[in-house]
């Protein structure tokens, strides 16, 4: 513990100090920012003279400012954050030289991975902490309304998963950066990746659903659309992103009751739908969506464990 | 010989894919002596040395260290052994002492006796001057000295240097010859170093061993491979002449 604890120190310290960190946070704040804002104006303006909504504040987070929510913007480019703060965690230290020496001191070789994925997961948790608390101040300011004990704590559990979500990727970064010994080249792969999972398998999805069954607004039976649309939601739910934007939208709206599309919902779910109108409480939509968190978190371990044994794996020579 | 073996290895040996880097290695350095590592490029020197740290696992064979086998117990050598690798690096944007520091904390030496320990090391390789520089403003011969104060706040049993006078220029490998031989006389520090200036090796070295292909050909004093190998008990060869002797033989 003593060996990991001193790689955790020294690299958050370096997180910290680094020039990356602070133009990553800078963006982030600055993006969400904004995006909350023009949400905050559009909802004041939209609620002016109504009675109050049960859920106004969380609602900053999923009405879409300009083009995206919060929520989206966070599920698309927050692995960017991961990715940043990964990318070349070991690789660089590989053509430096400084891995051999850090390996020939008294210490487990895994200290100097598991530090290293664990400064890079505290420093995603307070980078996002404090953007969800400056974005949660300025729409106090902007509503004028305080959130509820729920909506802090749905923001609080939205948190917990954005933390895993983007330590996934992390993880992606951290392996890539053992698997290639070049530091372009895993950032290139980690960034390719991304674009695979964050806009190639949401898109693609329909596409590949359309090749193995067909469907056509005249002909088709109602079954082969239901077949189509399980086809199409099976392949989406493959990317991490699909997984994290599933479960946060119901976490973060207390109306959103499955996270199935419309077409893909049993009897009684419609049924249930159509009485039941209010909000969820927090027990339930987190038992909705347990399944996608508990597959986020097992991703996020099989990565990290890949990366582990890769690395424990590897020769070491300095050059 | 003198005193208890440090390092002993028996048919210790590595195989990478097809080619045999080091084969059946059979060696023994005496606690306390000085043992110059010679032989070329490719020569299977490195490899030998990740094998005697635990950094690299031994085809076959096996190799003791200090008292405790590599393979399992490669936290114990690693606490007993400072190891100078041939491509050193630092943290460039961190000062030579906080470089330090960290290894330091890697080594479980506590903050306070750390910062003396810090900055003798300093003092003995000449760079307390330099001591708040970020290692990015230092130049190879200065890399080189830090490298070995590095190894020193360990104090080390054994210091395994891999050519430390590499890339220096022929003052500044003297200055580092002379260090050796320094921190052997006065810490009692049993050194193994690989080098390619026989010279240096032929000043400093208790006894010698020269590997090729992986094979060591040749260990013994200078004296004693002089003797055998060109016939004669003339003071005026060289250790090159003798090098080179066994390196036309293989």
């Amino acid at each position: 513990m003593h060996g990991v604890y001193t790689v955790f120190r020294k690299e958050l310290s370096d997180h910290f100090s680094g020039y990356r960190f602070i133009i990553l946070f800078a963006l982030i704040a600055m993006l969400s920012l904004i995006i909350v804002y023009m949400a905050g104006m559009g909802l004041r303006e939209q609620l002016e003279g109504m009675v109050k909504p049960k859920f106004v504040f969380l609602m900053l987070f999923t009405t879409p400012g300009a083009i995206f929510s919060l929520v989206q913007f966070v599920a698309f480019f927050g692995p960017l954050i991961g990715l940043v703060l990964g990318f070349d965690s070991i690789n660089r230290e590989r053509a430096t030289g400084t891995l051999s020496k850090l390996l020939s001191q008294p210490i487990y070789r895994d200290s100097v991975i598991n530090g290293k994925f664990l400064a890079g997961v505290v420093t995603i948790a307070i980078m996002l902490t404090s953007i969800v608390l400056l974005i949660s101040g300025l729409g106090l300011l902007i509503l004028g309304v305080v959130p509820g004990v729920e909506e802090v704590l749905r923001l609080v559990f939205y948190l917990i998963i954005s933390i895993f979500y983007i330590s996934f990727w992390l993880g992606v970064a951290i392996l890539f950066s053992v698997l290639f010994r070049g530091i372009a080249t895993s950032a290139l792969a980690s960034v390719a990746l991304w674009i695979f999972f964050s806009f190639f398998v949401p898109l693609g999805a329909d596409i590949i659903a359309n090749a193995f069954i067909p469907v056509d607004k005249e002909t088709s039976t109602i079954e082969r659309v239901i077949k189509h649309a399980q086809l199409q939601r099976a392949i989406s739910l493959s990317s991490p992103m699909t997984l994290y934007s599933d479960s946060t939208g119901v976490i973060i709206d207390p109306l959103r009751k499955t996270t199935r599309p419309l077409i893909l919902m049993g009897a009684m779910e419609r049924i249930s739908m159509k009485r039941f109108e209010g909000p969820l409480p927090l027990e339930q939509s987190l038992l909705i969506v347990f399944p996608h968190i508990t597959t986020l978190l097992a991703l996020t371990f099989l990565c990290f464990g890949i990366t582990y044994v890769i690395f424990m794996l590897q020769e070491i020579r300095s050059a | 010989m003198e005193g208890k073996p440090i390092i002993e290895t028996r048919e210790l040996t590595k195989v990478y894919d097809s080619t045999v880097a080091v084969d059946h290695l059979n060696l023994t350095v005496y606690e306390g002596e000085v043992f110059g590592f010679l032989g070329p490029n490719g020569a299977g020197k490195t490899t030998t040395i990740l094998m005697l740290l635990g950094l690299t696992q031994p085809t076959s064979g096996t190799a003791n260290v200090c008292g405790f086998n590599p393979v399992r117990e490669a936290i114990r050598v690693k606490r007993l052994v400072g190891y100078l690798p041939e491509h050193l690096g630092f943290y460039d944007d961190m000062t030579a002492v906080e470089n330090l520091q960290y290894v330091a904390r890697l080594n479980r030496i506590s903050d306070k006796l750390a910062a003396e320990r810090i900055e003798e090391a300093l003092k003995i390789v000449g760079l307390s001057d330099e001591a708040e520089k970020k290692v990015a403003a230092y130049s190879r011969g200065m890399r080189q000295r830090l490298g070995i104060a590095e190894v020193l706040i360990k104090e080390p049993r054994l210091c395994i240097l891999d050519e430390p006078t590499l890339g220096l220029d022929p003052e500044g490998a003297n200055r580092m010859i002379e260090l050796i031989q320094d921190l052997s006389r006065r810490k009692g520090m049993t050194i193994l170093f690989s080098s390619h200036h026989l010279g240096q090796v032929q000043k400093i070295s208790d006894r010698i061993g020269i590997m090729i292909e992986g094979k060591m050909v040749a260990v013994g004093t200078i004296e004693e491979l002089a003797r055998e190998k060109l016939g004669v008990d003339r003071k005026e060869y060289t250790l090159e002449e003798l090098y080179m002797k066994y390196f036309q033989e293989e």
